[in-house]
C-alpha cells in the first residue's frame, strides 16, 4: 500500500518524548512489542514521524528500516498527521453496496481533499476505510469517535457543518 | 431479587446508534421514580439484529423494543417499568401484529436461529464473570482439567465434527492432535480475531457479548495440545472488544481460572493480547504469527506447518473466535450434541453476517443445511424497497456468489465450493438488481491489490492485471478477449500464490464470470451497463413527454451537452456529455434517466 508521507516539520515537546520513553522502558527487553510500542506512539503523537520511529528504534534495539518496514506496513500507521477532526468513510462491503462511495465524493466536493489528505487548516483529514463492523447502520462514516449511519450523500454537508463552526 | 431486567445492547452497532445515552437515561430514570431495587439494567453484547438498533429488552415479558431514542426513556420507564403496561408503539413492529404481543424470541428473525456460539450473547453482562458463570461458564474447562485426559478431549471435539470456522473449514480436532503429537518445550495457542473480511462481524460480536467463553476455550486448547500460553490476535479497529477481553482476562486471573495450577489440576495457562494495526493479510494464520512477533504481517510458506513450527518457531494450534466459542458446549454437552445439528459433513451451526440490501441487517446463527432462501427471506426479511434478489456474496474478498437461481442450495461447506462459492468467516452480503456484478468483482479486487502484502509475485503483480482489464471493462474499453485473459490470469494467480488470500483472490472474478457472463457480455460488446452503476457506460436521455422545456438542465450543463428552446423537450448529445449527473439533480419534472 502506498503512503504519503508528510512534508511538515516534527514539533515533538519534551513531555511526548517522555511518554514514549516510559514506553519503550517498559517493553525493550521483548521485541515482539515493537508494534505494541509503535501504536503507543501514534497514540501519543497522532502520527509516527520519521523522528519517532527512530527514536523506538534506538529504545529498542531495533534496526529503523525494520520500524520503517513495520511502519508502512499496516495500514493504521499514519506517516503524516491527522486533521483535529479525522473523517473515515467506511469502504466495507455493507457500505459500498449501499452507496459509500458517494460519501467520500461529497465530502471530496466539500472540503477539497482526497483520501489520505488533510485539509490545510489541519482541521478535516479524510481517510478511506475498513469495515468498521456497523453494518446494520450503512452507510456509515466516523468523525473521530462520533459515528453517523444510514447516511446519504445530500447529509454530508450538514454533518460536516457541526465541525466548520 | 430484581423483579424486572432491562438489557440494553452494548455492541458496536448499537453502541454507533448511541446506546450508552440510552443506559445512562434509563439508569437516572429509573433512580428518580425509585425502582433502582426492583429493576435492573445490564448492558450485553450484540442481540443480532443491528438494523433496529438501538435495542432494549425488557424481563420477564420478553418486550423487544427496537430504535430506542434517549426521549422515549421516561415514556418507558413511567408505563412499563413502573406501571406494569408496554408501550406497545415503542415495540418493534413485527411483535405487535398480533393480538398477543410477540416476545423477541418468537419473531421472525429469531424463530428460526439455533444459537451455540452467540448463546450467551445479548443474554449476559460481558463485563461480569459470574453472569458467564451462572450461564455454566468454566464447567466445561472444570470437567476438561479434572475429568478427562488431553486425549480424551481431542477426541470429543473430533466426533463433534466441528470444522474451522474462519473459512478453510480444517477438522478441528485434527488441527489439536497435530500440535498435540509434536513434543516441545514450550507451544502456543493463538485466537485469530484478526476478522478482516469486510462485512463481517460474527467474531467482533462474540468477543464484545461473550469474551470469558474464548478465554475457556483457549485454555482448554491449551490443555488438549500442550500448550501453557495463549495470545490472542485482535483487529484494531474493534476497540469494544479488546477493553472487554481485558476485563475477562483480569477477572478470570482474579479467579484463579488463568494462571496456576487451575482447579488445582497442575496445568498453568496464561493469556496475552496483540492488536493488529490493518493488514487484511494477517487474518492468514502464518502471516498473523509473523505479526505478533513484531514483523511486517507476510505468509511463511507451508510446510512446515504451524503444528510443527508456528508462533516463535514453536508448535502452535490457531483457531478462529468462532471455532473457539463452540468449544465450551461441546465439552460439556458432549460430541451427540454438536453432531446431530447440520449436514453430513458439516455439523453444528454457523453465524453469518447478514448485510447489505436486505432488510434485518444483523447477526443469525442457524443449523449448517439451512436454505439462503430461508435466511434471506424468512430470517433476513427480504429485500427492502420491493427490489429483486439478484446475488449474495459469500467469504467476502476470497469468495464467490450465490445467484437468485441457486437460493434453494442447503448451505454448508461443501455445497458452497461446489458452486465455486466458499463459506469464508460467514459474511453474507445481499445485492439486489441496483447492483452491477462487475463492479461488485472490482471492488474486491480493488480490495485485494490494496491488501496484497507484496511477498509473492502472482499476487503482487497478478491481481494488479486483472484490476487493469477490469477497470477497462467499466470504462466501456473491454473486448471479449479481455474476460479470457481474465480467466487465465484467475487460474495462473490461484495456482501459484503463496498464501491464502492470493490463492483466493480471483474467486470475486471468477463467480461473477460464471453466474453474470452477460453482465459482463453488456458491458464489453453492447458498452451498456444494465444495472446503471458504472457511469462511464451510462447516457442520460431526456424523456420527451415528461420534459416541460424549462431550460433549467441547459443552464446548468457544465458542458453545454443540452439544446432544446422554451417549452419545447430538449435532448442531450451524449457525445459531450460527461455524464456528472448536474442535469438529473436538477430536473423537477423526473425527466431526464441514466439508460
Amino acid at each position: 500500500m502506498l503512503k504519503k508521507i508528510s512534508k511538515i516539520p516534527f514539533k515533538g515537546t519534551p513531555e511526548q518524548e517522555a511518554q514514549l520513553k516510559a514506553v519503550i522502558e517498559e517493553c525493550k527487553d521483548d521485541k515482539s512489542l515493537l508494534m505494541h510500542v509503535m501504536q503507543q506512539a501514534q497514540a501519543i503523537y497522532g502520527y509516527l514521524p520519521i523522528e519517532v520511529q527512530k527514536m523506538i528504534a534506538d529504545g529498542m534495539d531495533i534496526p529503523l528500516e525494520k520500524v520503517y518496514g513495520v511502519s508502512t506496513f499496516y495500514a493504521q500507521f499514519a506517516l503524516s498527521p491527522k486533521g483535529e477532526y479525522n473523517i473515515s468513510v467506511c469502504l466495507g462491503t455493507a457500505c459500498y453496496v449501499k452507496g459509500a462511495q458517494s460519501l467520500i465524493d461529497k465530502v471530496t466536493e466539500i472540503l477539497g481533499i482526497e483520501s489520505g489528505e488533510c485539509t490545510e487548516d489541519g482541521k478535516f483529514s479524510l481517510e478511506a476505510c475498513r469495515c468498521i463492523g456497523a453494518c446494520g447502520l450503512a452507510p456509515v462514516l466516523s468523525i473521530n469517535d462520533e459515528v453517523y449511519g444510514k447516511l446519504t450523500a445530500d447529509q454530508i454537508s450538514g454533518v460536516l457543518a457541526k465541525y466548520q463552526a | 431479587m430484581y423483579r424486572s431486567h432491562v438489557l440494553v445492547c452494548g455492541g458496536t452497532g448499537c453502541t454507533s446508534s448511541n446506546s450508552t445515552a440510552i443506559i445512562e437515561a434509563l439508569e437516572k430514570e429509573i433512580e428518580a421514580k425509585g425502582l433502582k431495587d426492583e429493576v435492573k439494567v445490564i448492558k450485553t453484547g450484540c442481540f443480532g439484529l443491528c438494523a433496529l438498533g438501538p435495542v432494549m429488552v425488557v424481563y420477564p415479558e420478553g418486550s423487544f423494543y427496537s430504535e430506542v431514542k434517549v426521549e422515549n426513556i421516561p415514556e418507558i420507564v413511567e408505563e412499563h417499568l413502573l406501571k406494569g403496561r408496554i408501550v406497545k408503539h415503542l415495540l418493534y413492529e413485527e411483535t405487535t401484529q398480533t393480538p398477543d404481543i410477540k416476545s423477541i424470541n418468537e419473531t421472525n428473525f429469531y424463530k428460526k436461529q439455533k444459537r451455540v456460539a452467540l448463546r450467551n450473547c445479548g443474554v449476559i453482562d460481558p463485563e461480569n464473570i459470574e453472569e458467564y458463570i451462572a450461564m455454566d461458564g468454566y464447567q466445561a474447562l472444570a470437567k476438561a482439567l479434572t475429568e478427562m485426559t488431553p486425549e480424551d478431549v481431542i477426541n470429543v471435539v473430533k466426533d463433534s465434527g466441528l470444522r474451522g470456522r474462519g473459512g478453510g473449514g480444517f477438522p478441528t480436532g485434527l488441527k489439536w492432535s497435530f500440535t498435540a503429537k509434536n513434543s516441545a518445550n514450550q507451544k502456543y495457542v493463538v485466537c485469530n480475531a484478526d476478522e478482516g473480511d469486510p462485512g463481517a462481524f460474527m467474531d467482533r460480536s462474540v468477543l464484545e457479548g461473550d469474551p470469558h467463553c474464548i478465554v475457556e476455550a483457549m485454555t482448554i486448547c491449551g490443555y488438549a495440545t500442550g500448550a501453557t500460553e495463549g495470545y490472542i490476535y485482535v483487529r484494531a479497529e474493534y476497540p469494544i472488544a479488546v477493553h472487554r477481553l481485558e476485563i475477562a482476562i483480569k477477572q478470570a486471573r482474579e479467579y484463579g481460572l488463568l494462571g496456576k495450577d487451575i482447579f488445582g489440576s497442575g496445568f498453568d495457562f496464561d493469556l496475552h493480547i496483540r492488536l493488529g494495526a490493518g493488514a487484511f493479510v494477517c487474518g492468514e494464520e502464518t502471516a498473523l504469527m509473523t505479526s505478533i512477533e513484531g514483523n511486517r504481517g507476510e505468509p511463511r510458506p507451508r510446510p512446515p506447518y504451524p503444528a510443527v513450527k508456528g508462533l516463535f518457531a514453536k508448535p502452535t494450534t490457531e483457531n478462529n473466535v468462532e471455532t473457539f466459542a463452540n468449544i465450551p458446549q461441546i465439552i460439556l454437552r458432549g460430541a451427540e450434541y454438536f453432531n446431530s445439528m447440520g449436514t453430513e459433513r458439516s455439523k453444528g451451526t454457523k453465524v453469518f453476517a447478514l448485510g447489505g440490501k436486505i432488510n434485518n441487517t444483523g447477526l443469525v446463527e442457524i443449523p449448517m443445511g439451512t436454505t439462503l432462501r430461508e435466511i434471506i427471506e424468512d430470517i433476513g426479511g427480504g429485500i427492502p424497497n420491493g427490489k429483486k434478489f439478484k446475488a449474495a456474496q459469500t467469504g467476502g474478498p476470497s469468495g464467490g456468489c450465490i445467484p437468485a437461481s441457486l437460493m434453494d442450495t442447503e448451505i454448508d461447506y461443501d455445497n458452497l465450493t461446489a458452486i465455486g462459492c466458499m463459506m469464508g468467516s460467514g459474511g453474507l452480503i445481499v445485492m439486489d438488481e441496483d447492483n452491477c456484478m462487475v463492479d461488485i468483482a472490482k471492488f474486491f479486487l480493488d480490495f485485494t491489490v490494496d491488501e496484497s502484502c507484496g511477498k509473492c509475485t502472482p499476487c503482487r503483480i497478478g491481481t494488479k492485471r486483472m484490476m487493469e482489464i477490469l477497470e477497462k471493462i467499466t470504462n466501456g474499453k473491454g473486448t471479449l478477449e479481455d474476460l479470457d485473459e481474465l480467466e487465465s490470469l484467475a487460474s495462473y494467480i490461484k495456482d501459484n500464490s503463496l498464501c491464502g488470500l492470493g490463492q483466493t483472490a480471483p474467486n470475486p472474478v471468477l463467480a461473477t464470470l460464471r453466474f453474470f457472463r452477460d453482465e459482463y457480455v453488456a458491458h464489453v460488446v453492447d458498452k451498456k451497463c444494465p444495472a446503471g452503476v458504472c457511469k462511464a457506460l451510462l447516457n442520460f436521455v431526456i424523456d420527451e413527454d415528461k420534459c416541460k422545456g424549462c431550460t433549467l438542465c441547459a443552464r446548468n450543463c457544465p458542458v453545454g451537452a443540452i439544446s432544446g428552446t422554451v417549452r419545447n423537450p430538449h435532448t442531450i448529445d451524449s457525445s459531450k456529455c460527461i455524464k456528472c449527473g448536474v442535469c438529473v439533480s436538477n430536473c423537477k419534472f423526473k425527466a431526464i434517466s441514466k439508460k
